[in-house]
């Protein structure tokens, strides 16, 4: 019955979307106002001075200016927070991607004792949160020589994405056909040729999707960098951020402006990366 | 699984070609093969398990054993004391406030972005001109880092600030309240930034969801004489529900953890008072601020316990079917 329906050409015309477009046309802008209504306040808050901000907290640029983002922009330790945070993000994310399909690669094309025990062992990873281990993971650090290094932030966060990461990776390569791996071995390739000859350029979308989360999950990190990241010159934007509105509460325009300019990497980043970001959390669902 | 079919995946490993080869090979190169497998898994493995045992699974142990002590963070821990620190906890009216103040977070989030997130998911899914812009935008918060959506809230609602102006511009001035300082309305600020923070969030994974429902279906419902309503109600949300209860798991868990948005947001003094104190941000108060190490290793271990409690719970009694096998282990 349901195949008829579809075959026949008035189907599609049948839906009935036509009524409630104006009412689902409001619906939309304003939900769309809402989520995006405070960032455009901040990024064009930045364009005024304080006193114009506290005459009238909810208007606009009269007339607009510069001066803001360009103290910020001209603070070299704004600069060098980028790049602490660029640093950590793609160690973490290099890092990640490398260890988690090494890991997945064996649990998805091995069979062997003890696979499905060793699974379960990273799964059970997703478990463990990272902000109840804080504590403890700062003594060991400590204790390691590590705190204030960048591997006391990279190691952790690695650390914690790897659960994510193999449970998102496994199916994926588990599910490239055996004919191939089979042709390669005919060639005379072993499995470590097959992985990286084969296996990693057929799995780049999978691959791109772990890196692109675990990387945004750490351009945004705040607390394992708080406690572990003691020296000023090696802070990331989220502590330099933090550290700016709360050093100089008065100055309004400058902390929207700070604001403003720490975000624009993940704003930017994730207009390119949105269909990975959401592709992930697809994965992450059916995992 | 490739291990379900013996046929195709032979004891030796997965890499034996079908024919050809393996005749001429010596007797000895079927255990040499074995070997080189072994060293393969262990080789490819180790460095991920290593990492993964130090800096997750023994840290862990390391609060427990800590949490027995009062320690002051210098020097090998001596003072042994047993559970007293978690007596101690126990007995602190402000961790009592903090973990009254994840009970409003975890509920609160479920009641309030549950329904939101179905309704606009539902509408997203609608076919209409700039939907595409309109999924993005609604996702930008939950890009955000927390300490920028932190600061921004905490400069909007500052007294007298952008949005007590704007409540008085549209005529509710008497709803203004000192929505970061008055201590009984600070834990209702911190959840409705946490909604605008992570609403997006359940939108986006839902919408995933709704893409999964084969359109044959709702097209069949709607031949049927079914309005949209009544398919949505019968055919879509049913099968929205594992997606629903997953997002309901990754929300509790989340919201157990709490800490950066309203370590932001709300003033410390606030905080301090147990207003708007959270477990987590309660335990880096006291254990790396206050260098009470003993003690907030004992918070931690209660964060974690109560995390892993609320999850196996909500994994044995809601969570079963969605993802069969994906912790408790495969049956196949």
């Amino acid at each position: 019955m349901a195949e008829n329906a579809l075959t026949s050409p008035s189907s599609s015309h049948r839906r009935p979307f036509s009524w409630g477009s104006p009412l689902t046309y409001g619906l939309a802008l304003a939900i769309a106002a809402v989520s995006i209504a405070p960032v455009v306040y901040v990024i064009v808050g930045g364009f005024r001075t304080t006193p114009q901000i506290i005459a009238d907290p909810a208007g606009l640029p009269d007339p607009w200016v510069w001066d803001n983002y360009a103290r910020v922009l001209t603070r070299s330790d704004f600069w060098q927070q980028a790049f602490n945070s660029a640093v950590i993000a793609l160690g973490t994310t290099l890092a990640v991607v490398l260890l988690g399909v090494c890991a997945a690669f064996v649990l998805a094309r091995y069979s062997f004792r003890g696979r499905e025990a060793l699974y379960t062992f990273f799964t059970l990873g997703l478990l463990f949160p990272s902000g109840a281990a804080i504590l403890p993971l700062y003594l060991m650090l400590r204790d390691l020589n590590l705190i204030n290094s960048y591997y006391a932030v990279i190691l952790p966060q690695v650390a914690f994405s790897l659960p994510l990461t193999i449970v998102i990776l496994r199916p994926f390569l588990a599910a490239v056909p055996r004919e191939l791996e089979d042709a390669a071995a005919i060639d005379g390739a072993g499995r470590l040729g097959f992985l990286w000859r084969v296996m990693l350029p057929l799995s780049r979308p999978a691959l791109v999707t772990v890196g692109v989360l675990a990387f945004v999950a750490s351009w945004n990190a705040f607390l394992l960098p708080l406690l572990v990241l003691g020296d000023a010159d090696l802070h990331t934007l989220p502590l330099g951020v933090q550290n700016f509105s709360s050093q100089y509460t008065s100055d309004t325009a400058g902390i929207l402006a700070f604001t403003s300019l720490a975000m624009l990497p993940a704003l930017l980043f994730f207009t390119f990366a949105e269909k990975q970001i959401v592709g992930g959390l697809q994965g992450a669902v059916k995992g | 699984m490739t291990s379900t079919n013996p046929t195709l995946s032979p004891a030796g490993g997965m890499s034996v070609p079908p024919a050809g080869p393996p005749a001429a090979r010596r007797p000895s190169s079927r255990a040499a093969e074995t070997r080189r497998k072994w060293y393969e898994i262990i080789g490819l493995t180790t460095p991920a398990v290593v990492v993964y045992v130090m800096f997750v699974l023994v840290p862990m142990g390391f609060a427990v054993y800590y949490s027995l002590f009062r320690w002051r963070g210098v020097g090998p821990p001596t003072e042994f004391v047993g559970f007293n620190n978690y007596v101690l906890a126990f007995q602190d009216p402000i961790f009592l406030d903090a973990l009254r103040n994840n009970a409003i977070i975890v509920f609160g989030s479920l009641l309030i972005q549950g329904p939101i997130a179905l309704a606009v998911a539902l509408l997203l899914n609608r076919r209409f001109r700039g939907r595409t812009v309109v999924r993005l935008l609604v996702f930008v918060p939950y890009v955000l880092a927390e300490v920028t959506v932190g600061i921004m809230w905490k400069l909007l609602l500052t007294g007298g600030g952008t949005v007590d102006a704007l409540l008085k511009q549209i005529g509710l001035g008497n709803f203004v309240q000192a929505w970061l300082a008055d201590l009984d309305v600070v834990i209702w600020t911190m959840l409705f930034v946490l909604t605008w923070k992570y609403v997006g969030f359940a939108i986006v994974l839902l919408l995933a969801g709704l893409s999964n429902v084969p359109p044959e279906l709702t097209e069949a419902a709607a031949i049927d004489g079914a309005s949209w309503w009544q398919t949505q109600r019968h055919v879509t949300l049913p099968l929205l529900g594992p997606t629903f209860r997953i997002w309901m798991f990754l929300s509790m868990i989340g919201s157990l953890q709490a800490f950066e948005v309203i370590w932001v947001t709300s003033v410390p003094a606030v905080r301090s008072l147990g207003a708007s104190a959270t477990m987590a941000t309660y335990m880096v108060d006291n254990g790396f601020f206050a260098r009470l190490w003993g003690y907030g290793n004992a918070v931690a271990v209660i964060l974690f316990a109560i995390s892993f409690i609320a999850a196996l719970l909500f994994q044995r009694f809601l969570l079963r079917r969605d993802i069969e096998g994906a912790v408790t282990g495969r049956r196949n």
